[in-house]
Order: structure tokens, then C-alpha cells, then sequence
């Protein structure tokens, strides 16, 4: 590796940890109420947008009504993506008159993108109209991103709030997201994009006549808005089917730098908004810190394997057996690990490299940051809320080492909250599991494969990861466009969302309704390094447990056969 | 029920918003300030528009500099994006891979066991890289001296000359654009 190599893997993370302080610090005071210096523009806006909606600001919900109001809007968000699909024939800008999509892949786009998963079963440029990118998708991008943060914030108040009955307004922590921090965010990075190459239009596609005389016809359409909201809001779909390894999508090394800062921005944030919230900022370091270990531990093993090369490419005579299978030449082996990696720990799934061509370990690395459902950062709100699931279970294993009831953040944790903890760590797992099992034993599974072997396990396994944790990226080879694959994935997803989202609300409610426990000499403290060991050996062994069998038989075994020359 | 109204004009009022304010904003504005770049960087020759500058395009002649292999089918169609997916212990890669690096040695007439630079014989993620490395630039700068009849001083500078360094020196890999290379070499042939 060079110098500059290794510049990349030490300062990205550092200038990430340095943008996130003040981010999470800003999240705090839009939804504590506080001013900001966007208050004066917005602030309008937003008083108009509650009179237009018939919401009353200052009306606060008990967790069963914020989690049916967001079941409902999330609902009807899909709902009305599966049927702007169906119709986008008969509808304006749409210049490459694309017909209806079909059934099982609207239904599955709809689901996917309303459940911040992003998982793409069809081509961007083959099939979607300029109308279903921005009304469908893109609009799909900011509510799905915004229903997370929401429901995030909304945990983090149950641990703010005593003897309370209410966490919170959801359609005031909705709009509150989508002015304060998405919009004016994607506003800036869109234009960056744009000043760099990606494309924003609503013309046809481009024919061109190549300097050798072939007809070339370049797919274009409103590209960077989507691509700025897709990054942002950790939701992944790209507008083409290259995603962000498409040259008008993700054009130079700069846009690639941007790209992967916004991906990450929100969801390394959000440790430090609770930490401000809580008013207890070694708190939000604390759980930061956690996930930036696990961060940094895949991130080595993934540039260590990736660095090697491959030894198969060495003996057919490829230079030092570099793998740059499914890598753009402009961003080169270090920043395509760098992106993947973070791409999987967040539940973005943006790509700028194949990764279904990835070394064996590199997959391994992949599915472990999706397997342990998306904690390592994770989605915006949803990877709060998944560490946070995590740090409940690490207390209540402290708690039955110290002989002493469990406690975390000033909250006693009781059965409920256990229960519900577990259901949100237990059950992605369960349906990845599961999945994998039915599709690798039924006809319509195997089908589908691109490769076989032992990566042929990987690419199923990859794809029930990725859905159930909402992630959406893909070992694409394996080809999802099919009724089984589209259903199949439809459940991870839907059943992966929500099982995050509503036990979170259920604790949320449960610690609100509690008194808060003053520290005293008994108490583990939670914002020590014992702590921050201590949550990230429980990430790392449930994990470990759960996935060890099936990754022993997808990646490790192709490993191994790779090294003594083995192909399929 | 309330709720239920509420989701239905919160939604519509953030579809409007997000779905057609905002893209139609950004469309808006990029077509004024960046006309060149938010039109997919088109490049023309005369009223012909002969490709983007930052899509990549087939160069099969031994006269021009040749792009990373394609995995699209046609190779190099804009339409239709997409990487092979092939796995790193997939036979038909490593079929693949051997038969490029042949392929590679004899067209630039190179001895049988020298290595080729990767980006040169691996397929892109895109199946549209308009770069290639500066490496896999440098090895065909022979071959194309000896088509053209220019000396290969020349054809490496223009190898040097459009060289892209990475983002603050260490982001990225120092890439070269394989358009912008040919029509570099296009134009020498006019002034001689």
C-alpha cells in the first residue's frame, strides 16, 4: 500500500468524526425547538406547512399513536409508489416512454424504497420514468429517511423524558427533518454534483455517432437530485444501474469524496444529537466510539484483503493480481473498499464498485456489517436505534454480572424493554436465516444465481442480508428480478423495517412513562471505556454466533479453494 | 381516522415539495449555471455530437487508445449500465482475464510474461469507464506511435498532458480519459 493509500484510511474517518460533531450538535437544536441560523428562513415555511396540514405543533403522542401515524404515512407512501409505477405510461416526462412496470417489481421497488432499503430489482434507465424518479423515488428517499431520523428522535426523548406519557409529535419531527436538515443539505450537494458532471435534466436520452463511427445512445434525466437525497438520506437507489460507479452519477474522485461523507453524515451524527438531547455529551461519544471501532475493524480486514489482490488474477498475468474486477479506474482499489464498507455499515447501499466481484473475505466483511442488522452507524435513526437495542442487552449482561438491575442512561430496564430489545436484534437474523434456507432449497432460488460454489451461497445470503437490514446493496449477479426473489426480499424488507422501528417506539414509551434514576456509586457507568468494550463484544459475538456456520460455507470455503487455485 | 388524513396531506404536501419543487429547482438552475455539465458533458464535432467526455466508448482500431473491457452487451451501450458480476473464483473470469491479457501482449507486441496492468484486462463497475490508468495508457503508446507514424515521445506526452491527478493528491487513482486522449491524437494528425 502507498503513503496515500494510507492517508485515505486514517483521514477519512477523522474529517468524518470531525463533520458529525457539529451535525449531531445542530439535529439536537432543530428538535429540541432551539434556534438555528436557518430558523429565520425556515421557520415560515414550516408554520405554513402545519396550518396546510391541519397539525397542531404543539400536540404531543403517546408511542402507540406516533407509531400508527407513521405506519399509516409510511403505508401510503407506498402505496402510492407501486401505483405511480403502474400508470408511469400515461403520465408526463417521461421522453424513453417507459410502459408499466411489472407487478412483482413494483411492488418490490415500492416496498424498497419506501422502507429505506433501496434494494433495486430493476434497471434505473431501462425502466423508470423521469416522473417515477422524482415524484416516486426521490420523494420515497426524503420520507423514508426522515420516518427514521424521526423515530429516532423519539427514543432518544423516552430516555430524556420522566413520568412522562408522550415522545413527541410525528408530524412535527417529519417536517422538522425534511426543512432543517435533508433539504438544505441535498440542495448544497446537489449543486456540487452538478459543477462536477452529473447529470440533471429533463431531455431525452443522447444519441452520439463514437470517434470510431458507432452509434452510442447516453441514458440521462434528473440525476443529482436524486443522487444528493440517495446519499443523504442512506437510501442507495441509484438512478442508473450502475448506481454511484456510473460516470454521470458519480463522475471524479471529488464527487466519490462527497458522496461517501454525505452517506455516512446523518447516521455518525445522530450518537452525538443524543448526547446533546441528553445533555450528557460522553454519552453520544461513548456510543460514536463504539461503532467507529467496529467501523475501523472491518475497514482493515477489508483493505488488507482487498490490497492483496487475488492470486488467480496474479497467475494470468495481471499486474501485482490487483482486483480491479467491477472498480472504475478513477477511484482506484482504496477508495472503492473505502466506499463499500461504509455503503454496508450504514444502510445506504450506494455502490461504486461491484461487490458481487470482491474478494471472498471482502464479502464476508460486507455481510457481517448487514448481518448484525445495520448497527455500525446504520440507517439515519435506524442504526441509532439497532446500537442502541445492543447497548440494552450489554447492560442487562452487566447487570447479571453485578447482581443488580440494569440501568442505562439514568433508566431502570425492565422485561419490556428486554423483550423488546431482543426482538429488534433477534429478528432480522431470524429472517435472513430463514430466507436463505427456502431459497437455496427450492428450484426458483437456485435459478436466479450469476455464480456458483461456494459464492453462490454468498449471493443469497448477501441479498437476504441486505433486505432484512435494510440496506440494498447487491451481490448482483444473483438475478432478483423474479416473482420469487421480488416477494421474498418484499418480506426482509417490510418485516425488517418495522421490526426496528415499532419495538423501539414501544421503549420509547415504556422509559418515558419512568423516573430517572440518579447515578450513584453502584451505577455501571455508561460512558466508560469498560462500556464502549463491552457493547462492541456483544455486537460482535451475537453476530459471530448467529452467522458463523453460514459464512464458514459461503465466503470462507471459496477463500480457502481461491488460494490452492479452485474455480467454478 | 384523523391520523389517517393527516398521513394523506402530509404525504401529498411532501411529494409536492420534495418530488417536484425541489428536482425541478435544481434542474432549473443547473441548466443556467452549468449548461456543458448538467447535460451529460456532451463533446461535438462541428453539429455532430460525437459522445460525453466523461462516458466511456469502444475503440477497437489499433490507431486509437483502447478502453478497459465492457461488460454490457454491446459492449460500451449508455443505456444499459451495469459490471459483470462475476465472482473472483469464477471460471468463466478467469477464462476471460487470460484471454484479454493474450490479447493485450500480441496487439502491442509485448513478450508472453509480462504483466498487464489490472484496469486493462478487468471490467469496469460501470461497463462506461472513460479512464483507463496512466500504465494502461503508456503500454499501447508503441502500438499507437507505430500506427500513426509519430514519434512515441508524443504520444506520451499526450499521455502526461491529460493525465487527472486525484482529489487532494491521495483520493482516487491518477487516471487517464481515453476520449480525450484519442481526440488528442486526432487533432496532431490534422496539423501534420
Amino acid at each position: 500500500m502507498t503513503t496515500g493509500n494510507w492517508l485515505c484510511l486514517i483521514l477519512f474517518p477523522l474529517i468524518l468524526t470531525i463533520m458529525a460533531f457539529p451535525m449531531g450538535e445542530y439535529m439536537a437544536k432543530v428538535f429540541s425547538g432551539g434556534r438555528s441560523f436557518l430558523t429565520p428562513v425556515l421557520s415560515p415555511v414550516e408554520r405554513f406547512l402545519y396550518r396546510l396540514f391541519a397539525v397542531d405543533p404543539k400536540e404531543e403522542m403517546s408511542w402507540k399513536t406516533y407509531a400508527l401515524s407513521l405506519v399509516l404515512f409510511n403505508i401510503i407512501g407506498i402505496a402510492v409508489l407501486f401505483l405511480l409505477q403502474l400508470i408511469q405510461g400515461f403520465l408526463p416526462f417521461n421522453p424513453q416512454q417507459f410502459g408499466a412496470v411489472r407487478w412483482d417489481t413494483a411492488l418490490n421497488t415500492a416496498i424498497s424504497f419506501g422502507t429505506n432499503t433501496n434494494w433495486q430489482a430493476y434497471s434505473g434507465e431501462q425502466t423508470m420514468s423521469y416522473l417515477t424518479q422524482m415524484l416516486g423515488l426521490t420523494v420515497q428517499n426524503f420520507t423514508s429517511a426522515a420516518i427514521g431520523i424521526a423515530a429516532s428522535i423519539a427514543v432518544i426523548r423516552g430516555f430524556i423524558r420522566k413520568s412522562a406519557a408522550a415522545i413527541g409529535n410525528f408530524w412535527v419531527d417529519l417536517t422538522r427533518t425534511v426543512l432543517y436538515i435533508l433539504l438544505p443539505l441535498v440542495i448544497i450537494v446537489s449543486f456540487v454534483l452538478v459543477s462536477q458532471g452529473v447529470v440533471q435534466t429533463l431531455s431525452p436520452s443522447i444519441e452520439a455517432t463514437t470517434l470510431e463511427g458507432g452509434k452510442q445512445v447516453i441514458a440521462v434525466g434528473p440525476v443529482a437530485s436524486q443522487v444528493a437525497i440517495k446519499q443523504i438520506g442512506t437510501n442507495g437507489g441509484g438512478f442508473f444501474n450502475a448506481n454511484s460507479a456510473h460516470p454521470l452519477e458519480n463522475p471524479t474522485p471529488l464527487t466519490d469524496f462527497l458522496e461517501l461523507l454525505s452517506l455516512l453524515l446523518i447516521a455518525a451524527a445522530l450518537p452525538f444529537t443524543l448526547g446533546a438531547m441528553l445533555k450528557n455529551r460522553r454519552q453520544g461519544v461513548a456510543i460514536f466510539a463504539a461503532m467507529m471501532v467496529l467501523y475501523l475493524a472491518g475497514l482493515g480486514v477489508f483493505a488488507w484483503t482487498e490490497m492483496r489482490g487475488s492470486p488467480l488474477l496474479e497467475k494470468a498475468g495481471v499486474a501485482s493480481g490487483m482486483n480491479m474486477e467491477g472498480k472504475e479506474a478513477r477511484f482506484g482499489v482504496v477508495n472503492s473498499v473505502i466506499f463499500a464498507q461504509s455503503t454496508t455499515v450504514t444502510s445506504c447501499g450506494a455502490v461504486n464498485s461491484m461487490h458481487d466481484s470482491l474478494l471472498p473475505l471482502s464479502g464476508l466483511v460486507l455481510m457481517f456489517n448487514m448481518a448484525i442488522g445495520e448497527v455500525i452507524f446504520g440507517g439515519v435513526g435506524t442504526g441509532l436505534i439497532g446500537m442502541l437495542s445492543y447497548a440494552i442487552l450489554t447492560m442487562f449482561l452487566a447487570g447479571l454480572m453485578i447482581g443488580r438491575t440494569p440501568e442505562l442512561m439514568g433508566k431502570k430496564l425492565e422485561l419490556f424493554e428486554m423483550v423488546m430489545a431482543v426482538v429488534i436484534i433477534v429478528t432480522p437474523a431470524i429472517l435472513q436465516l430463514v430466507l436463505s434456507s427456502v431459497a437455496i432449497s427450492t428450484q426458483a432460488g437456485i435459478a436466479s444465481l450469476g455464480n456458483t460454489g461456494p459464492h453462490g451461497l454468498s449471493e443469497i445470503i448477501y441479498a437476504f442480508a441486505s433486505t432484512s437490514g435494510n440496506n440494498g446493496s447487491a451481490f448482483a449477479g444473483l438475478n432478483a428480478n423474479t416473482i420469487f426473489y421480488n416477494l421474498t426480499t418484499s418480506l426482509a424488507m417490510i418485516i425488517g423495517r418495522f421490526s426496528t422501528i415499532i419495538p423501539a417506539l414501544a421503549i420509547a414509551g415504556a422509559l418515558a412513562q419512568k423516573k430517572i434514576v440518579p447515578v450513584s456509586t453502584a451505577t455501571f457507568p455508561t460512558t466508560s471505556s469498560l462500556f464502549i468494550f463491552m457493547l462492541v463484544c456483544v455486537v460482535i459475538v451475537v453476530g459471530a454466533l448467529t452467522f458463523f456456520p453460514v459464512f464458514t460455507l459461503g465466503p470462507l470455503l471459496e477463500h480457502l479453494l481461491m488460494a490452492v487455485g479452485k474455480t467454478f | 381516522m384523523m391520523q389517517l388524513k393527516r398521513s394523506i396531506l402530509v404525504f401529498a404536501g411532501l411529494s409536492i415539495i420534495c418530488g417536484l419543487i425541489y428536482p425541478m429547482t435544481i434542474t432549473v438552475v443547473s441548466q443556467v449555471i452549468f449548461p456543458q455539465k448538467s447535460n451529460a458533458s456532451v463533446i461535438k464535432k462541428g453539429d455532430v455530437i460525437i459522445g460525453s467526455e466523461i462516458i466511456g466508448q469502444l475503440f477497437t482500431r489499433p490507431e486509437y487508445f483502447h478502453s478497459r473491457p465492457s461488460a454490457i452487451d454491446p459492449p460500451y451501450d449508455a443505456s444499459n449500465s451495469s459490471g459483470s458480476n462475476l465472482a473472483p473464483s469464477s471460471a468463466k473470469l478467469w477464462q476471460q482475464v487470460k484471454a484479454r491479457v493474450e490479447q493485450v501482449r500480441k496487439e502491442n507486441s509485448l513478450p508472453s510474461n509480462i504483466p498487464i496492468p489490472a484496469d486493462l484486462v478487468l471490467a469496469s463497475a460501470s461497463g462506461l469507464d472513460p479512464d483507463i490508468s496512466a500504465e494502461a495508457a503508456l503500454i499501447q503508446a508503441p502500438r499507437i506511435a507505430r500506427e500513426r507514424k509519430i514519434p512515441e515521445s508524443v504520444v506520451e506526452k499526450i499521455i502526461h498532458q491529460n493525465t487527472e491527478n486525484p482529489f487532494l493528491g491521495i483520493w482516487g487513482m491518477p487516471h487517464v480519459n481515453v476520449l480525450r486522449l484519442n481526440i488528442a491524437l486526432e487533432s496532431i494528425a490534422v496539423q501534420r
